[in-house]
């Protein structure tokens, strides 16, 4: 399957924001956000984007 | 066994394997590649020599009928075309770089149109050959020789735009080559190689049509993937974070090109983007159409 502009996860330090229909990963700290996002990056072949300081995507382009 | 046609037969399909030889470079693009693909393209630059050799003779001998087989040559040179886009099209998704529909097109006319170029110059040959002497032949050769030469260059991006250097920066995730916005990279880290890595260009275009010409998303792919040959290319398959970008500044058509070359080398990169070819197929021309209001 070819997925084109989707969401593939969420990473986020903020519990508040709690986006549904996707794959959250709530992380403690910034650092740890940094470092998954980072994993989840190559591990997805996406890109991860900031949205705000305390929340990433990885989107498939 | 000679009649009176062999030499200059023999002459015309010469002068057109040599035209064809002459046509045929492969520059850093690699393309056509060595050797096999260089082979099949002075092959079938000979057979269009023969076609072009032979028609002169049958006109003079009244054998009208025989010119008909240059439809034949027709559909066989556009069978070339479709042989260099199916070929390039399969090996694009192979490319860390791609080329682009626009840019294959554009080869794949070059291809199919330099054989028709070395029809012209083999019968114009052979017919000066015949009609008055080898000497004036060797005069038309050369004479269509150089037409043909002028006929298979097209222009060049440097002369319808001003190339600029630009270091790319960061605004929050958002990157930017001068004000034109690229993409968003999320990874400190990521950025950090974004930065070392990275080179950005500002493309000016001089003229209204240039200015639509460059805009043309194949044209840009073409600026992509050259500079990306020419300088190498930070980035691997699963990667996607690392691509050469080339957007647009909506109020005055300016581009942003945003390379990873493997070498930053500024005065290459940017000789290499002016030699990019303007292709066929991008080129607009608004002002041409005359008389419209607003």
């Amino acid at each position: 399957m070819n997925l084109e502009k989707y969401i593939l996860a969420v990473i986020t330090t903020n519990r508040n924001k709690v986006p549904a229909g996707t794959g959250v990963f709530f992380c403690d700290s910034k650092q740890e956000m940094e470092s998954v996002a980072g994993n989840l990056e190559a591990i997805l072949d996406g890109i991860a984007h900031a949205l705000s300081e305390d929340l990433y995507v990885i989107v498939k382009h | 066994m000679t009649t009176e046609y062999t030499l200059p037969i023999v002459f015309g399909l010469a002068v057109g394997t040599i035209t064809r030889l002459f046509m045929l470079r492969t520059d850093y693009r690699q393309y056509p590649t060595y050797l096999h693909g260089k082979i099949i393209h002075v092959a079938l630059g000979f057979i269009a020599a023969g076609l072009g050799a032979v028609a002169g003779p049958s006109i003079l001998e009244q054998e009208y009928t025989a010119v008909t087989f240059l439809t034949i040559a027709a559909s066989q040179f556009r069978e070339v075309r479709n042989m260099e886009r199916n070929t390039l099209t399969e090996l694009d998704n192979y490319e860390l770089v791609t080329r682009g529909k626009t840019y294959i097109e554009g080869i794949a006319i070059a291809f199919e149109s330099r054989n028709y170029l070395v029809i012209f110059t083999s019968l114009v040959s052979t017919i000066a050959y015949i009609i008055f002497n080898i000497w004036i032949g060797i005069i038309a050769a050369i004479l269509t020789m150089f037409i043909s030469h002028l006929l298979m260059s097209g222009g060049k991006l440097k002369d319808i735009v001003d190339i600029e250097y630009m270091e790319p920066r960061f605004d929050g995730a958002g990157l930017y080559v001068d004000n034109i916005y690229i993409m968003n990279i999320g990874l400190p880290e990521r950025q950090k190689e974004v930065l070392r890595y990275g080179m950005g260009f500002i493309l000016k275009p001089k003229t209204f049509n240039a200015r639509s010409t460059i805009a043309n998303l194949g044209q840009r792919q073409a600026v992509l993937h050259d500079v990306s040959t020419a300088l190498g290319v930070y980035r691997d398959s699963g990667t996607p974070a690392l691509v050469p970008l080339a957007k647009r500044d909506l109020d005055d058509g300016r581009i942003g090109i945003f390379v990873l070359p493997q070498e930053r080398d500024i005065d290459r990169a940017i000789r290499v983007i002016g030699a990019v070819p303007t292709l066929e197929n991008a080129i607009r021309m608004p002002t041409e159409k005359g008389g419209t209001k607003g």
